[in-house]
């Protein structure tokens, strides 16, 4: 048979099966553009034999519900988000054929930064922009985009300039971006414009076949609903009043000029991942000892001081040892904007069970390297936990008699051998060497490696070395009976 | 042997919400809506092919915006 057949195209399900809904039809309400759309963008994956590749990303809106009738790749992402979401998509699966699908509230309100930068960086996705003028799926509040003089559920009296400024106009903020290869505006009010809508759906999804770059085609679409109308006046509507805000034109068109661009693809080793961001160099773990583990008990450290004391490094390289030690271990930092000078924490969890939460909220060990940190921490010690002061800045002392405190003098020591910054190191070798917690020799051995500069290596296992000293000839590793020293 | 077939169009009648739009853009005219029908399962009265004069352009395809309800068959030669 050759007579040539238009019938609902073959990337749609078979069956919409939907939930709670017909199972035959969409949900759009009689006469949405929506339907057409899908139509035109399900017949050139057809045509081009894409739905084994397609990655389509619905939208929230009318349209969230996409992924129950192509029957393509599918995600439905967060308002706004599905350029961001595409990236990810495309970045990762290189062959894919990503298309996001949007109205305006999501493209061009909720969604605006994504949008711009995915096209700015040229992402090599298509976006189809259903433009209506309204919040469709809410009840038709006012958008972005529409019309001045427009009423609305959220404009009864029409948008005015004073309150709600200017329609905005994506297609044209699209066009001025270099990166963007086409860049196009149509509508759905008549045949013809249905047909060139149907052209220009075709043209950015080969664009991208083609590896040109990013491609955008704004819709101009009928929302009778929304706009209390039925089908014809609406499509008058678009004619009349959206066309001569929004004109149907191609704004971009580089597509013969673009060369096309096919992303390497990058499968690094973990080795080169860690390499790559500098943690790598950790080396081998240490030998497992099963009894050391079976006994080890689940430890929360706090370690507070000004921005640039090495607190949250002082965190980082016990949470290191730990875990080259077998042990589960977390470290999150907390601090201010300020690069120096502000204060900062951080909160190590060192455990034999995996942790829960890395959150540490009542420190079994405190480190203090101010007065501030003193002030704010010093409450929240478990009862029975040690506090460690900087007792160079600190001349304050322990309020709370049901712990134990540590005075040392870490600025002081770190800076009679030369390396003031060193203080943090000083804390960790006196901690252990006190505590005997993890073995002081393996401290040494991770210091070098996890500081980041490595130039230091030798000054900063020093100042280990001089923490531990220090505890040695003034207080002696922790008795049994922990006591109180004052 | 083959021999050309006529051109038709096939409106679903349990997808269609009777939105019209392929009454707009049919050229000869010949898709019409019957208010004296009753509703289909989705509560519209629906519209049909008057029977003949299509010329298979495909216009209501294309103005439909529900993916299965118009079906057009060009003008074409059946084995």
């Amino acid at each position: 048979m050759s007579q040539q057949v238009l019938e609902k195209p073959h990337s749609f399900y078979e069956k919409f099966d939907r939930k709670g809904g017909p199972q035959k039809t969409t949900h759009y309400c009689p006469g949405c553009g929506h339907g057409n759309v899908h139509k035109l963008i399900a017949e050139t994956i057809d045509e081009m034999g894409l739905a084994d590749r397609t990655v389509f990303i619905s939208p929230v809106g009318c349209s969230v519900f996409a992924y129950y009738y192509f029957d393509v790749g599918n995600i439905q992402a967060a308002h706004g988000r599905a350029p961001a979401v595409g990236t990810g998509v495309k970045r990762t699966r290189h062959n894919s054929i990503v298309i996001s699908y949007q109205g305006d509230g999501d493209l061009a309100s909720i969604g605006t930064a994504e949008i711009i930068h995915a096209a700015n960086r040229g992402e090599q996705m298509t976006v189809f922009f259903i433009n209506n003028g309204i919040y469709g799926m809410t009840g038709g509040q006012m958008a972005a985009t529409s019309l001045l003089g427009q009423k609305t559920a959220t404009t009864p009296y029409g948008r005015t300039v004073e309150n709600e400024g200017y329609p905005i106009h994506m297609a044209e903020v699209i066009a001025t971006l270099e990166a963007p290869v086409f860049v196009a505006r149509t509508h759905l009010a008549d045949l013809k414009g249905i047909m060139n809508t149907r052209k220009c759906v075709r043209k950015a999804v080969q664009a991208q076949v083609e590896g040109k770059g990013f491609t955008f085609v704004e819709i101009l679409s009928p929302c009778p609903t929304g706009w209390k109308m039925d089908t014809h006046t609406s499509c008058e509507y678009i004619v009349d009043k959206m066309l001569p805000v929004f004109p149907d034109k191609v704004f971009k068109d580089l597509i013969a000029e673009r060369e096309s661009y096919v992303r390497p693809d990058v499968d690094p080793t973990d080795e080169e991942v860690l390499d790559a961001l500098d943690l790598g160099q950790l080396g081998e773990p240490f030998p497992k000892d099963q009894n050391f583990l079976d006994n080890f008990p689940t430890m929360n450290f706090k370690f507070a001081g000004f921005g640039g004391q090495g607190v949250l490094t002082a965190g980082a390289i016990l949470a290191a040892v730990g875990m080259q030690e077998h042990l589960q271990v977390s470290w999150i930092p907390s601090y201010g904007p300020e690069m120096r000078g502000g204060t900062a924490n951080a909160s190590v969890v060192l455990s034999n069970k995996p942790v829960g939460s890395p959150m540490v909220v009542k420190p079994d060990v405190l480190a203090v390297m101010n007065d501030p940190s003193m002030d704010a921490f010093e409450e929240t010690i478990a009862p029975g936990g040690l506090m460690i002061v900087n007792s160079t800045i600190i001349t304050r002392k322990a309020k709370r008699t049901d712990i134990e405190t540590l005075y040392i003098p870490l600025t002081q020591i770190a800076d009679d051998m030369g390396l003031k910054a060193a203080a943090n190191m000083v804390l960790l070798g006196a901690y252990l060497e006190y505590s005997k917690l993890l073995p002081v020799d393996h401290l040494k051995q991770i210091v070098p490696r996890g500081i980041k500069r490595k130039q230091l290596g030798d000054q900063n296992i020093e100042a280990v070395e001089a923490g531990a000293k220090w505890v040695r000839e003034n207080v002696g590793a922790r008795k049994a009976e922990a006591a109180v020293t004052a | 042997m083959s021999e050309p077939t006529t051109p038709s169009v096939e409106i679903v009648p349990h997808l269609c919400k009777a939105c019209q739009r392929c009454i707009e853009v049919c050229k000869p005219g010949v898709i019409e809506t019957n208010l004296e029908r009753a509703f289909n399962e989705l509560g519209y009265q629906w519209v049909e092919y008057k029977g003949d004069g299509c010329t298979g352009c495909g216009a209501c395809f294309y103005a439909c915006p529900e993916p299965g309800a118009v079906i057009v068959f060009k003008k074409g030669t059946a084995a």
